[in-house]
């Protein structure tokens, strides 16, 4: 196993360039158990963790360009008022040594249908920077996805960055899971509202080969929203979208849940995020 | 060094250490462990969920076992021999002593680490706080009511 450890973004692309096999690590919390176990192992690693740039966030036309990098403690202390759904799922992720090290940018590598910060990602319509010696491109999260630990990365590429608009509404996040810290979710759901737009985002954890939207659940609760009058949503529009999202789903039987039991839960988590946002 | 070995030099409880041909997936808890002879940080699940090998990296508090060696180069870190000298215990320790927090053992140089970063980020933490943020410390002996006793014990709130 080779051990390459960039100090530069720059460094960092050149050799991921010249080692397309180099795994890339940042907070190791998926990687390090695959090496430990030794479920898997890794030709070489690549060290990302020297890389200031990954660990920058800032604004960019009105939206957050947040480095690959930061972790999820510090989105929760840094971006917890402007992006709430995030740091919601978030707060969920393992315990404080996990938060304290892993990172968006290796949920977003790993791309595992149980990501806890995909669904939100999803949700809120957000944006992945991929880079390479060749060039940098942006690629909806929508279409990141392409099956059960894939993406759409090229074996030249690292992750720099994901963008996404600061909450235009409010949002939430819902997961099921054994207790409350430390589980991989049998199912999670992500929503965020957006007033002006007259939009409501949806996104769906662990119930799919990949994180998943519901766009028919979107659809018909952005028509049946009395956006200017706020009135309350009603049970049966609330029931209805719950059965909209649960469809959207694809889930499994695994040793977390049957299918049958994610449907299920995800129809309520929907319809209580939806409930709960709404009123916010 | 051959391709695929590391030397790694870090500063671990204070003094800088250095050691040569560190297998590249080598993890931090290895190398603090089977390298410089410091077994205060426990060997358990090997996946994070557990806490028991729970050090400072840098001042933030991380499982040792998820962090690679190299990562570790030219950091600084303390583990739980590094929180207090042997003649005179920190409070943390004495506290779970007193209250009675510690049963078979192994769990608790994980949780004196997670507790003495709990206790200066929060002064004072409520039960709530503490159950969060020894979230990922596990006691398989299930003594959580006296760890719980212990933190506000160290904190001077009970």
């Amino acid at each position: 196993m080779e051990f390459l450890q960039p100090s530069t973004w720059t460094e960092a692309l050149g050799m991921k360039a010249a080692h397309p096999e180099a795994t890339p690590i940042a907070g190791g919390t998926d990687l390090m158990v695959e090496i430990n176990l030794d479920h898997g192992r890794p030709v070489a690693i690549m060290d990302l963790t020297r890389i200031a740039e990954l660990n920058e966030w800032g604004t960019e036309d009105g939206r957050l360009r947040i480095g690959a990098g930061v972790t999820y403690t510090r989105l929760i202390d840094e971006l917890g008022d402007r992006l709430p759904g995030l740091a919601m799922a978030s707060r969920t992720v393992g315990s404080p040594q996990i938060r304290n090290r892993g990172t968006v940018g290796g949920n977003l590598g790993t791309s595992s249908p149980a990501g806890d910060a995909l669904p939100p990602l999803l949700a809120s319509d957000a944006l992945v920077e991929l880079a390479s010696v060749s060039g940098t491109r942006r690629l909806p999260v929508r279409e990141f996805f392409t099956g059960p630990k894939r993406n759409a990365m090229r074996k030249d590429e690292l992750i720099a960055a994901f963008l996404v608009g600061p909450a235009a509404g409010a949002q939430q996040f819902s997961k099921v899971g054994t207790r409350n810290a430390m589980v991989i979710a049998v199912c999670s759901f992500a929503l965020a509202i957006d007033p002006e737009r007259r939009t409501v985002g949806t996104g769906i954890g662990s119930a799919g080969p990949t994180p998943l939207r519901a766009p028919d659940a979107e659809t018909f609760i952005q028509a049946e929203l009395d956006w200017d009058g706020r009135k309350q949503v009603s049970p049966a529009t609330l029931d209805r979208f719950g059965e909209l999202v649960a469809a959207a789903a694809r889930p499994i039987d695994d040793i977390r849940g049957t299918a049958d039991y994610r449907r299920h839960a995800l129809a309520v988590l929907a319809r209580r995020c939806l409930a709960w946002a709404w009123a916010a | 060094m051959g391709v695929g070995r590391v030397r790694i030099t870090c500063v671990v409880n204070g003094q800088s250490r250095t050691t040569d041909d560190v297998w590249a997936g080598e993890s931090l808890l290895y190398v603090l462990r089977e390298r410089f002879g410091l077994y205060g940080s426990k060997n358990a699940c090997e996946q994070g969920e557990c806490g028991s090998c729970s050090v400072y990296l840098d001042g933030t508090l991380v499982c040792a076992c998820l962090v690679l060696g190299g990562q570790a180069h030219g950091r600084e870190i303390l583990t739980v021999e590094g929180i207090a000298p042997e003649s005179s215990p920190h409070r943390v320790q004495k506290a779970f002593v007193e209250a009675g927090a510690v049963q078979c053992g192994f769990c608790t140089p994980g949780l004196i680490v997670a507790t003495h970063d709990l206790l200066q980020r929060v002064r004072q933490p409520t039960d709530a706080q503490i159950r969060e943020a020894l979230a990922g410390n596990i006691c398989r002996c299930t003594g959580y009511a006296k760890i719980i006793d212990a933190v506000h014990m160290a904190a001077g709130s009970r």
